[in-house]
C-alpha cells in the first residue's frame, strides 16, 4: 500500500493523510495508491502539509508499517528517547521500528 | 512579465539587450544581457557605450549575477543594471547593495513588501557597491 | 567577551523582523516553499525527521552564563527541555514549531544571540579553537579575528546565494583543536620572523562525501589585508564555483579542479583588484574587537597546588583538564559523553548549571567544543574539586576528554532526514561496551567518530577511528574507517573493509583496539600504531 505522508506546516509535527484530514498517527493513514500526486498537490497548495510525498507501506496487524527504516523513526520518534515519541508507554515499540 | 522597478532619475533605454557574445561583435549596441556563466568582465573595455546591463537570473539560487553586478561597478559603470528573472522580494536589498538600480521580476511583487525589504536594514556591516557607510566605518569616524 | 553595540543589536532586531515577516508570508501562502525554505535556513530553521530543527549560533563557541541560561530557557520553552552541541560548536533543537520561530530568535536577541546563517548556502557561523584565549600554546587569541569576520560575513549581498555552503575556522596556534584544514578556509593567525601577526589562508578543505585537506594558499597576509583577502577568495568561488551538480559545488572541487596554484592565481587577481574598493574594515576595528577579548583577571598567585587523595577526581584532572597560559589555572572540559548517553546533549536543568559553575568558576564564560563539550576556560586549580563535585552530582562528571568513550557522532537517523543510518545507538554501545571492559583508560587518546551519512556531519574521516553509517537495501549498515585525524597531524581515514550491522560494528571497534594493544611501542597512540604498521594488520584481525 501507499501513503501520503509529510510535515505539518505550522508546528512540523510528521502527519499521515486519513482520506480526509491530516493525522499524526499512522494508524489513520489510508491507502492513497492511485491519487498520492493529485492529493498532495492540492493539500501542499492549501498549505495544510509541507512537502508531502508518498510512501511504500504494508498492513502488519490492522497497522499501517512503512517499508523503510527511516520512516519507521519518523512515524514514532528517535529510537534513543522512547520518552519522547508518540507511544512513550510502549516498551516493545522499537522491534516495530527496527 | 511583470512591471520595472526602477531607481534611476535618466530615461529608461528602450534598445533591446544582446547577448555578451552580440555586444562583443556589434559596435552599436548599448545594451547587453549578462548570463550567469558569463564573465562580466569581457565588458570592461566598452562601458562607455553601455546605457543597460541586464544581469539574468534564471533561478534565484544561482547567486553569480551579484558578482557580475559588484563587479561592473567596482569598474566605474554608472548606467542601469537591471536584474531580470526569477527575482525575488527578499533579495533586494542585497541585489540594491551590489550595485543594481532596477528590477524587472518575473512575477509581479507585492508593493508594500518591496518597500518593507528597502527599509529593512538600518546599517550595513560590509561595504559593497552602494554609497552605505558600514557600521565599522562609522564606529571609528 | 565581545558585547554587542547599538549597531550590532539593531542588526539582530533587524533581521528577528525580517524573518518574522517572511514566516508570516509563508503562512499566508505569499512564498512557497521552494522559496522560503533558503530563507528560513539563513535563520537555522531545519525542516528534520520530526519536526523543525532550529540551529542556533554560538559565535566561535563562546557564551556567557546569561546566555548558557536563555539557551536553558528556550530548550524549556519552546522545545522539550533538551539541546543538542554540534561539531560546529552550535547548539540545535528538535521540536520547533515554525509559528515559534521568530519569538524564539527575538528572546534570542536579548542577549546578544541568533541563528543567522547557520544554514543557507552562505558564510556559516565562524568557528575557532575551544581553548583560545586560554591556551598555553597560543600566539594570540584567534577570536578577534573570527569576529572580524562574523561582522564581514553577516547578511554579506555578494555571498548569500553560494554554489554550496561555506565553513571558516579560525586559530592562532600550532595545534589545531578546531579542524581548521578540514574547512572551506581554515586560517591560522602567525607572527612572522619580524615579529608581525598574519593570517595563514588554508582553502579547499572538507569532509563529506569529498574529504579534503586544505592546502595552503598563502602563508601570510597581513592583518590589515584579511577581510579583503577572504572576500576575493569568496568572490573567485561565487562566480566559478560548480552549480551544475550540488555534490560538487564546495569550494574544495574548484580548488582541487583549478589546481592550487590556478585558484590562488586567481584570488591574488582578485586581491589586487578590492584592495581599491575600500573593503578593508579600519584598523581601529580590529583594535576595538580585541579589546573584548583581554584576559580577565588572573590571581597573580594562584595556588599551583591541587588536592589529589579523591582518586575519582584525580582522574578526572588528569583526563578533563588542560594547561592553562596562567599559573595556578586550568581549562576544564565538561564531557557531554556520560557512559551510554547521547554525545552532545544537554538538559536545561544541566545547562543551567553549567551556566552557574562558569559564572562562579570561570570569568563567566563557558566554550563549545567541535568534540561537542564544554569547556570552563580559566578555572583556578583551588576551585578544581568544588567545580568537580558539582558536576559529578549532576552526571556531568566523566573523566573521559579525549578516549574512546569522548565520541563526536551526529544526529543520525533518530532526527535527521538525511541520514541512512542511526548514529547515537552505535556511539552509546561502543562507550557501554568499553566502560564495561574497563579499556578506556588504557587506550588512551582514541577518537572515534560517527557519522549516519556520507555528508559526515560526524566527522568520520578524520577519526582515529571513524564508523559512516550506510543504507543496505532498507537495513542500516556501518563501514569503519582507521587513520583520521582531524588535529595539526590532519590526515583522511581509509575504509577497512566490507561493513558490519549495528551488532557487529561494536565489536569491531573492539578487535581493532586490540590489535593496537598487541602492537603499541611505548607511547603510541592508536593513530601512531596504525601509521606505523598500516591498515593490513587490522584488516586481518577484523576479516581473518
Amino acid at each position: 500500500m501507499r501513503l501520503l505522508t509529510g510535515n505539518d506546516l505550522k508546528t512540523g509535527a510528521v502527519t499521515w493523510w486519513t482520506g480526509s484530514d491530516w493525522s499524526i498517527h499512522v494508524e489513520d493513514a489510508a491507502d492513497v495508491t492511485g491519487s498520492e500526486d493529485e492529493t498532495a498537490r492540492r493539500e501542499e497548495a492549501a498549505r495544510r502539509v509541507n512537502a508531502p510525498y508518498a510512501i511504500d507501506a504494508e498492513m502488519q496487524d490492522g497497522v499501517p508499517r512503512p517499508t523503510h527504516i527511516k520512516e519507521r523513526v519518523r512515524t514514532l520518534g528517535p529510537t534513543v528517547r522512547p520518552d519522547l515519541t508518540l507511544k512513550p508507554a510502549e516498551p516493545d515499540l522499537g522491534n516495530w521500528v527496527i | 512579465m511583470a512591471e520595472l522597478l526602477r531607481y534611476r532619475d535618466d530615461e529608461t533605454v528602450d534598445h533591446p539587450a544582446v547577448t555578451v557574445d552580440a555586444f562583443l561583435d556589434q559596435s552599436n549596441a548599448s545594451a547587453v544581457r549578462i548570463e550567469p556563466g558569463d564573465d562580466a568582465r569581457d565588458l570592461l573595455p566598452h562601458l562607455e557605450r553601455l546605457a543597460l546591463v541586464e544581469v539574468n537570473f534564471p533561478a534565484f539560487g544561482d547567486g553569480r549575477g551579484y558578482s557580475s553586478a559588484r563587479i561592473l561597478r567596482e569598474a566605474g559603470y554608472d548606467g542601469e543594471l537591471r536584474a531580470v528573472g526569477d527575482v525575488l522580494v527578499d533579495q533586494l536589498a542585497y541585489m540594491r547593495r551590489c550595485g543594481f538600480d532596477a528590477f524587472e521580476p518575473d512575477q509581479q511583487l507585492d508593493k508594500d513588501d518591496v518597500q518593507a525589504a528597502f527599509e529593512r536594514w538600518p546599517e550595513v556591516y560590509q561595504s559593497a557597491a552602494d554609497d552605505r557607510t558600514p557600521i565599522w566605518t562609522k564606529r571609528h569616524a | 567577551m565581545y558585547k554587542y553595540d547599538q549597531y550590532d543589536q539593531a542588526m539582530v532586531d533587524a533581521r528577528v523582523e525580517e524573518f518574522r515577516d517572511q514566516a508570516r508570508r509563508r503562512l499566508e501562502g505569499k512564498l512557497t516553499e521552494d522559496q522560503f525554505k533558503p530563507l528560513r535556513l539563513m535563520n537555522g530553521l531545519y525542516l528534520q525527521l520530526h519536526a523543525y530543527m532550529l540551529r542556533v549560533a554560538i559565535p566561535y563557541g563562546t557564551l556567557d552564563s546569561r546566555q548558557m541560561h536563555a539557551l536553558a530557557d528556550i530548550a524549556d520553552k519552546y522545545d522539550r527541555g533538551y539541546g543538542h552541541f554540534t561539531t560546529r560548536q552550535n547548539i540545535q533543537y528538535n521540536w520547533i514549531k515554525l509559528e515559534d520561530a521568530a519569538d524564539i530568535l527575538a528572546d534570542l536577541s536579548k542577549v546578544e544571540m541568533h541563528a543567522i546563517q547557520t544554514s543557507g548556502n552562505c558564510i556559516r557561523n565562524i568557528s575557532s579553537d575551544h581553548f583560545a584565549g586560554a591556551a598555553a600554546d597560543e600566539v594570540v587569541d584567534p577570536r578577534p579575528y573570527a569576529e572580524l569576520l562574523r561582522q564581514w560575513s553577516s547578511f554579506h549581498p555578494e555571498f548569500s546565494y553560494l554554489p554550496r555552503k561555506f565553513k571558516i575556522a579560525v586559530i592562532a596556534s600550532d595545534t589545531d583543536r578546531a579542524a581548521m584544514r578540514l574547512h572551506d578556509i581554515g586560517i591560522n593567525i602567525v607572527r612572522n620572523d619580524a615579529g608581525e601577526l598574519g593570517a595563514a589562508f588554508y582553502v579547499g578543505g572538507g569532509m563529506g562525501r569529498t574529504p579534503m585537506i586544505a592546502p595552503c594558499i598563502n602563508d601570510f597576509v597581513p592583518l590589515d589585508r584579511l577581510v579583503t583577502y577572504a572576500e576575493a577568495c569568496l568572490r573567485v568561488y561565487n562566480r566559478y564555483g560548480r552549480r551544475d551538480n550540488k555534490y560538487k559545488a564546495r569550494i574544495k572541487i574548484l580548488v582541487h579542479e583549478l589546481g592550487a596554484e590556478e585558484y590562488t592565481r586567481q584570488v591574488e587577481e582578485e586581491f589586487t583588484l578590492l584592495l581599491d574598493q575600500g573593503v578593508e574594515p579600519p584598523f581601529a576595528e580590529l583594535e576595538r574587537v580585541r579589546t573584548f577579548f583581554e584576559d580577565p583577571l588572573f590571581e597573580a598567585d594562584a595556588s599551583p597546588d591541587i588536592d589529589r587523595s579523591d582518586p575519582d577526581f584525580a582522574l578526572w584532572v588528569d583526563r578533563n583538564t588542560v594547561a592553562h597560559k596562567a599559573d595556578g589555572y586550568v581549562s576544564a572540559v565538561i564531557s557531554l559523553k556520560p557512559v551510554g548517553g547521547i554525545p552532545g546533549d544537554a538538559t536545561a536543568e544541566q545547562m543551567r548549571l553549567m551556566a552557574d559553575l562558569a559564572k562562579d568558576y570561570s570569568f563567566d564564560e563557558l566554550r563549545v567544543m567541535h568534540t561537542q563539550n564544554i569547556v570552563l576556560p580559566h578555572v583556578r586549580k583551588a576551585d578544581l574539586h568544588a567545580l568537580w563535585t558539582a558536576l559529578d552530582e549532576a552526571g556531568l562528571g566523566a573523566p573521559n576528554l579525549d578516549t574512546v568513550e569522548d565520541i563526536i557522532a551526529c544526529p543520525g537517523l533518530d532526527y535527521c532526514s538525511l541520514a541512512n543510518a542511526r548514529s547515537i545507538p552505535v556511539a552509546q554501545r561502543i562507550s557501554e561496551r568499553f566502560a564495561k571492559t574497563g579499556k578506556t583508560e588504557t587506550l588512551g587518546q582514541l577518537k572515534l567518530k560517527i557519522s549516519g551519512c556520507i555528508n559526515a556531519c560526524g566527522h568520520h574521516h578524520a577519526g582515529h577511528i571513524g564508523i559512516l553509517g550506510v543504507d543496505r537495501k532498507g537495513v542500516e549498515n556501518y563501514q569503519l574507517l582507521l587513520g583520521g585525524s582531524e588535529a595539526e597531524d590532519v590526515s583522511l581515514a581509509k575504509i577497512t573493509g566490507p561493513g558490519f550491522d549495528e551488532h557487529g560494528i561494536v565489536d569491531a571497534v573492539e578487535t581493532v583496539t586490540t590489535v593496537y594493544e598487541r602492537e603499541r611501542e611505548d607511547g603510541e597512540r592508536f593513530l601512531d600504531t596504525y601509521r606505523r604498521i598500516g591498515m593490513n594488520p587490522f584488516k586481518e584481525a577484523l576479516y581473518g
